[in-house]
């Protein structure tokens, strides 16, 4: 009876913690961002350090970016054309999938491929200077290791990732163009009327501002765990698991969240 | 004049006591060595005095400043007056020795590229690691990391040093090179400094006094006589390095698995004996 009662304990606990830390974390997520943000007067100061973090999250994500951005137009058009095909005449496939892409396609994919190569990287690599004590070592030397850290990848990533989405997007529109000429019979003049028909620079701007809060969320998300990072290198392995996965929850729910505000 | 005091510091991890009331005070220019088990809570210690921890009751003084409570922006100020040496180094693996030990100069000081790549060739140079500016932490041994970080914690030339087992990992010689370059460093240049370390002749060689901590306590300070002279068990057991005495190390014999089953065969058959 006192085992069950023990076990019970314990299961109602690791419940209440299950539905009160996330709580707890958002919190602690919020007050470091507004750490970071105290540190932006700095941002002169760290002009080296955001173009070394421009390059790395930046530049060095684009040939995985335009991989998956080429085949996710490409896979579009095509399953545009299966569905559309008996209703809609084909004129509106440049349409159709330039939506897709400005809104939704392009800012989601490039928000997820950077949370999953930058975004893991970057707190793996925080949480490794945290478990040896090289942030630590920062604070001695009177460095403000969120000035010395953070604030050039979140800088950057707020940056880059908006540049990278357009240029998804664009070859994503590419890839797509691509399968209508070749596969599906649509000539590239009617593909690009479709796509200039409906084009609205609200949609542009719309897709700019998720991309923009993507990347602030992933790289503060990153950091953040990288910075929390406590086990040595099992915690490392933990903590880019755990902003990939909380990047990605963030980067779908506030994707709904400026939908929803937007149109 | 006190330029460090530890006012009955208290510091608990996960509800287990590791500083149970620590009281310490160190000296304007001298070179106090705390020693100590593995474990005992020197270097948590150490991180109390900048800042790093904070206690979870009593009070850290420097220069007669309570930083006990002093927000992070305000510490920075009392920072810059450390040097600060980690047991690992704690190198930042992403530069170079040189940007390593002249990055508290670049980030910190007006001082132009030229002049900081002057000092950090003459901090490097007097711990023996002239040349090497431009490797990589990686390309270096863990006893090469430590003369780099000990480099880079004189580099702001600060008032005060916290030294964490300088010579832990060094050859004698390499171990007595530090201990003087410690000792010219506080005789010349009337730096504070702190070294923790278990090092019972780098303790003779630097320290002005000496402080043991034991399960969370100071027990003991004074002087290289007084140490040599004291009557405390606990103090002769550590520095002569036995395994008999008060401290009794917590390590369990081996028993391998063949041994295990025949002391437990054994025991079953004396207990059928007796049934």
């Amino acid at each position: 009876m006192t085992k069950l009662f023990r076990l019970y304990t314990r299961f109602a606990a690791g419940f209440a913690d299950s539905i009160i830390r996330p709580f707890y974390n958002i919190g602690d997520v919020v007050v470091f961002l507004g750490k970071t943000i105290r540190t932006v007067p700095n941002i002169p100061k760290s002009l080296g350090l955001i173009f070394d973090s421009m390059l790395e999250i930046g530049v060095r994500s684009i040939p995985i970016a335009l991989v998956i951005s080429i085949f996710a137009g490409a896979t579009t058009a095509w399953q545009a054309n299966y569905q559309l095909q008996e209703y809609v005449s084909m004129r509106y496939l440049g349409t159709a999938v330039s939506k897709s892409l400005i809104l939704e396609l392009g800012p989601v994919l490039t928000g997820l491929v950077v949370a999953g190569r930058v975004g893991a990287s970057i707190a793996a690599s925080l949480g490794a200077m945290r478990v040896t004590e090289q942030i630590d070592a920062l604070s001695t030397m009177a460095i403000d290791p969120i000035r010395y850290l953070v604030l050039p990848r979140v800088t950057a990533a707020m940056i880059m990732v908006p540049i990278l989405t357009i240029y998804s997007v664009f070859f994503g529109i590419v890839g797509a163009m691509f399968v209508s000429m070749y596969f599906l019979g649509v000539t590239k003049g009617i593909f690009i009327v479709g796509v200039r028909h409906y084009f609205y620079y609200t949609d542009i701007m719309v897709c700019l501002i998720k991309a923009f809060i993507f990347g602030t969320g992933l790289s503060v998300l990153g950091c953040y765990y990288g910075f929390k990072t406590t086990g040595g290198a099992e915690g490392v392995g933990k903590a880019a698991i755990k902003a990939f996965v909380s990047s990605a929850i963030f980067i779908l729910l506030s994707d709904f969240i400026v939908a929803a505000l937007a149109f | 004049m006190e330029k460090i005091e530890l006012r009955g510091v208290k510091k608990y991890f996960s509800s287990k006591p590791v500083l149970r009331d620590v009281n310490l005070t160190v000296r304007k220019g001298e070179t106090l060595a705390v020693i100590g088990r593995s474990g005992c809570g020197k270097s948590v210690m150490l991180k109390h005095i900048v800042g790093l921890l904070k206690p979870d009751d009593g009070k850290v003084f420097v220069d007669g400043e309570d930083i006990t409570d002093l927000p992070e922006q305000q510490l920075y100020r009392i920072r810059k007056k450390f040097g600060f040496l980690f047991q690992g180094a704690a190198l930042l693996d992403s530069l170079t020795v040189g940007e390593n030990v002249g990055l508290g100069l670049a980030e910190l000081s007006e001082y132009t590229p030229e002049k900081i790549k002057q000092i950090v060739t003459e901090k490097l140079a007097m711990v023996g690691m002239e040349g090497i500016e431009n490797y990589m932490p990686a390309d270096l041994s863990g006893g090469m990391k430590k003369r780099v970080g000990l480099a880079r914690a004189i580099a702001m030339e600060p008032e005060i040093i916290l030294y964490d087992e300088p010579t832990t990992g060094l050859d004698p010689i390499m171990a007595d090179t530090i201990n003087e370059l410690i000792n010219y460093l506080s005789t010349e240049l009337k730096i504070t400094s702190i070294v923790v370390t278990h090092d019972i002749t780098s303790v003779r060689k630097v320290s002005d006094r000496i402080s043991m901590l034991h399960h969370g306590e100071i027990i003991f300070t004074g002087t290289v006589e007084e140490l040599d002279t004291t009557g405390n068990e606990v103090v002769i057991q550590f520095i002569e390095g036995r395994s008999e005495g008060p401290i009794k190390p917590s390590v369990k014999k081996y028993i391998s698995d063949d041994e295990q089953r025949i002391r437990f065969n054994s025991k079953k058959r004396v207990e059928g004996i007796f049934q």
